[in-house]
């Protein structure tokens, strides 16, 4: 499924997707030029933000941290860092002709 | 049933100390049986007047105890020795290797006429506080109700503090000529006296109550002295007796209590006593920390150990109604010879008495009123060669601690034992000191004294921002001020390592807006900031954001209200005014926020900062205008300073208001910065805070005309700025900082620095460079561009967000949060 133009992305920061079946997807670009898609909704507020978090690294671990209660997952996993038994579901995704698509 | 090697330990009483005693035992090979006669988990009782700032028993709650079978609401009924059986009241019968008991206490009551009135409680558990005040509430007298605490001591002043929370005007009758009789001599009860009628206590000394008699809904209680007291309360807190009801056949202290041994044994070898219920070797104690050793005591002896209790140092430091009281060794002075050193300050409001030997070589104790900061270190030199600068007037009280001294009297933890700790590197912060000392895991009063050794041995106390950078962010800020480097990219390059994180990267982006770097979400900046920032609005708990407009000074027009009306209507948000006189709107999706301020923008209004670390508002009166009583122009000047610091990032957020009189009617002395007019000027103070610990802000400078005030308010915010750590408001940085208010002062007021005409310029220009936020986002496609929900669905409305009513506004309907979490 197409999500948007790599155009679109910007380093270190997030966009969300709204997929066919009312789920949503947040899309990030790390500063090596990775692109990471994670469940948009913070399982410990349950409110759809991660795509507004804060990218950065943990331990070199790149990273995105939930702006509502601050807890950090990894972009390539979508494990949380304080509560190792929670993570979010991570999504395929690549870029093909200048366009992010989940796989 | 299999024969077991499992045995058995029953603790009767579920309160400070029994607690103890099974945290203690947690991971023992004891099986443990505790019954509690009350029906809640054990609760820190020392803190219970602070139970009516929340009326939330969960704030009071010790850690759950886990290994245990806890009884909770079973009162143990019989204990049958010969058998060594408990009965519960629910019949349950269980056997016991070992039985300790910890029953605590039960208040003491005169027999005073009138006494069981309704109306007249005690003062010892969660539950008596909630009978209180359902008494106070049932109350209907117009204006400020009225108690009455019997007894001055500890416990009753504790108590007049918790009748003033709810609201209610105590009088305090101690029969003993001076408050708190026990720990304070004359000379600093007088202070006390002074201090605590400041805040609206009545103190009769010397007296006691001779009838209570109901008169409608009123209670009168005569005093001895032959004063007549028209109530709405009573409580008793004349102390307390060792709590002996479960018979066992045991004898008994001379002053009540199970007679123990120094092993808190009772004459039974299967059954110890400890805390308030027992006579230790004849003497019961009231105070929690030798009711915690006698719990070591017990643990150590039913481990096969040979530990006896070491005598207790019932030294106290507390805090009553605000005013610190300290009493250590021998307060009154009782030892034969001994000399006494009072320096009696009423002006400053402090009373300080050293008790020496009469060669005056040995400090044997003392009592502090008013200030007892020195009582961590004077305690451990009780017994000591007393330092001769002690006895100067005014003399230095950081004195070199002897390494026997006791640093932690809860568990009797020398100053030795915690730099070993240090010097061998098994401990490197507080906390890990705790875990290997156990030193700070009782009352807590020494943690200080641990910071303070740690950092005298030469351990560092990390002031690094976080994983990336090792500069604290005062420091950061002297970086990016003296190199100019522009990004965040740039910084971290040359002065960090890795990508950076949610902590430094907004830090970072505060510094450089502090510094003037244009708008917060240009193309450099926005990644590095919270999603408040980045988004100009404040993030509420289902992803929808609040909208609040700057009202400036709180003053605003008709107009301009039916237009907050109209916006919040037509978006249907929720409205709620705020603390800082102004209006916020909830509710507004990311889409919806653009639309939103497109239509304040045009209405006037701009961005009110409430997301941001910044200045939010100042606050005021009505002032002159049209107030009686006011002297200056408070709505004026709050307007004039809110324009002037407006959007000013800061390390935290800044708030301020302005009394027009001394009657403070904006709660100027609750903020970073406030105001209040006298008859020649303007008085400034600085660093008050409301929040988790609030503080009543400093007098900086009394008098001063307009410019003036604006010239060191200026000053005084830059300063701030560039010396503060992340995230620290005003009220913490002045307490940390070196030298205090006074120093403060000499930067300030008389340049001491010569930085002066600096931080001046530095708010010129931020004054002068000042845009509206919004405004920069609303003529700028780039930015508006980033205010979209979904980039393959610009436009369509997020469906995990949706709304219910509630007293006629829409409010969040809560999400649904998955178990594992929670």
């Amino acid at each position: 499924m197409i999500v948007c133009d790599f155009d679109v992305l910007r380093p270190e920061q997030g966009v969300a997707a709204l997929l066919p079946d009312g789920s949503q997807v947040a899309v990030f670009l790390t500063a090596d030029g990775t692109v990471h898609a994670l469940d948009n909704i913070d399982p410990f507020s349950g409110a759809a933000v991660l795509s507004r978090g804060i990218v950065g690294d943990r331990g070199g671990v790149p990273v995105v941290v939930s702006p509502v209660y601050k807890q950090a997952f990894e972009l390539a996993t979508g494990k949380c860092l304080e509560q190792p038994s929670v993570s979010v579901a991570v999504h395929g995704v690549r870029v093909r002709d200048g366009v992010v698509e989940l796989t | 049933m299999t024969a077991s090697t499992t045995q058995t330990l029953v603790v009767i009483g579920n309160g400070m100390v029994g607690h103890r005693l099974v945290e203690i035992l947690r991971d023992s090979s004891w099986r443990i049986v505790v019954f509690g006669e009350e029906s809640r988990p054990a609760y820190d009782r020392v803190a219970l007047s602070s139970y009516v700032d929340s009326w939330s028993s969960a704030d009071l709650e010790l850690p759950a105890l886990t290994g245990c079978e806890l009884r909770l609401g079973e009162k143990a009924v019989s204990v049958d020795r010969a058998r060594r059986v408990v009965v519960g009241a629910s019949g349950v019968e269980i056997s016991y290797d070992a039985l300790v008991l910890a029953t605590g206490s039960v208040p003491f009551v005169p027999p005073v006429p009138g006494r069981d009135l309704p109306g007249c409680h005690v003062y010892r558990t969660i539950d008596d506080l909630d009978e209180i005040r359902a008494t106070v509430e049932a109350a209907d007298r117009p204006g400020r109700r009225s108690g009455m605490v019997l007894g001055g001591g500890l416990l009753g002043l504790e108590a007049a503090n918790a009748l003033r929370g709810m609201g209610v005007s105590p009088h305090v009758v101690e029969l003993a000529p001076r408050l708190m009789p026990i720990q304070v001599d004359d000379g600093g009860a007088g202070l006390l006296k002074r201090l605590v009628e400041k805040l609206d206590l009545t103190v009769h000394t010397g007296t006691s109550a001779s009838s209570i008699e109901r008169d409608g809904t009123r209670l009168v209680a005569r005093l001895a002295s032959g004063l007549e007291l028209d109530l709405d309360v009573v409580v008793f807190s004349a102390g307390i007796r060792p709590r002996t009801d479960l018979e066992l056949g045991l004898e008994l202290g001379p002053r009540g209590g199970y007679l123990v041994d120094a092993a808190c044994r009772t004459s039974d070898p299967h059954v110890f006593a400890i805390g308030e219920c027992a006579a230790v070797e004849g003497v019961t104690y009231g105070l929690v920390a030798p009711g915690y050793s006698m719990a070591e005591v017990v643990a150590d002896q039913i481990s096969g150990g040979t530990r006896v209790f070491p005598g207790a140092d019932v030294s106290t430091k507390l805090k009553l109604l605000g005013v610190d009281v300290a009493s250590f060794g021998d307060a009154h002075a009782a030892t034969e010879g001994a000399l006494e050193v009072v320096v009696n300050n009423a002006v400053a409001g402090t009373y300080s008495k050293l008790v020496v030997s009469d060669d005056a070589r040995t400090l044997l104790g003392g009592v502090l009123v008013g200030d007892a900061s020195s009582y961590l270190s004077l305690r451990p030199l009780v017994g000591k060669e007393v330092p001769a600068a002690l006895l100067q007037p005014g003399g230095a009280v950081d004195v070199e601690m002897p390494a026997d001294a006791q640093v932690c009297s809860c568990h009797a933890v020398t100053k030795q034992t915690i730099t070993d700790a240090i010097s061998s590197g098994v401990a490197c912060d507080v906390a890990e000191l705790k875990a290997c000392t156990k030193a700070g895991t009782g009352c807590g009063s020494c943690v200080p004294m641990l910071k303070k050794l740690l950092t005298e041995c030469g351990v560092e106390q990390s002031k690094a921002l976080c994983e990336h950078f090792t500069h604290s962010r005062a420091e950061l800020f002297e970086i990016i001020r003296a190199t100019r480097v522009p990004t965040f990219s740039a910084l971290i390059e040359k002065h960090g390592t890795g990508r950076g994180c949610d902590i430094c990267k907004p830090a970072v982006a505060s510094i450089l807006a502090s510094l003037g770097n244009g708008h917060i979400l240009g193309e450099t900046q926005v990644s590095l900031q919270d999603t408040n920032d980045r988004f100009l609005a404040n993030l509420q708990r289902n992803g929808t954001y609040s909208v609040v407009p700057r009202i400036p000074g709180g003053e605003i027009t008709p107009e301009k209200l039916i237009v907050i009306g109209e916006v919040a209507r037509d978006y249907g948000l929720y409205t709620k005014i705020t603390g800082g006189q102004r209006i916020d709107m909830f509710g507004a999706t990311v889409d919806q926020l653009p639309e939103i301020w497109r239509r304040l923008v045009d209405a006037g209004f701009e961005s009110g900062h409430a997301y941001g670390k910044s200045l939010r508002t100042v606050k005021s009166c009505v002032g002159t205008t049209w107030c009686r009583y006011g002297v200056q122009d408070s709505v004026g000047l709050a307007i004039e300073l809110e324009l002037r610091y407006r959007g000013l990032r800061s390390p935290h957020k800044l708030k301020s208001a302005v009394s027009g009189c001394a009657r403070e009617c904006a709660e100027a002395r609750g903020k970073d910065f406030g105001v209040i007019a006298t008859e020649n000027g303007w008085n400034l103070y600085v660093g008050g805070n409301g929040g988790f610990t609030p503080r009543h802000a400093d007098l900086l400078v009394s008098d001063v005309d307009t410019a003036e005030l604006i010239k060191v308010i200026d000053r005084f915010l830059m300063f701030y700025i560039r010396t503060a750590d992340r995230l620290q408001r005003t009220s913490v940085w002045l307490d940390g900082l070196e030298g205090g208010l006074d120093h403060l002062r000499e930067v300030v007021v008389d340049d001491k620095l010569g930085i002066c005409a600096e931080l001046e310029a530095a708010m010129e220009s931020h004054v002068s460079d000042y845009a509206d936020e919004w405004r920069g986002v609303l003529e700028d496609p780039e930015k508006l561009a980033r205010f979209t929900s979904f980039v393959n669905a610009p436009g369509v409305p997020d469906p995990t967000i949706s709304f219910r009513a509630e007293r006629g506004q829409r409010v969040p309907v809560s999400l649904g949060i998955p178990e594992v979490v929670r």
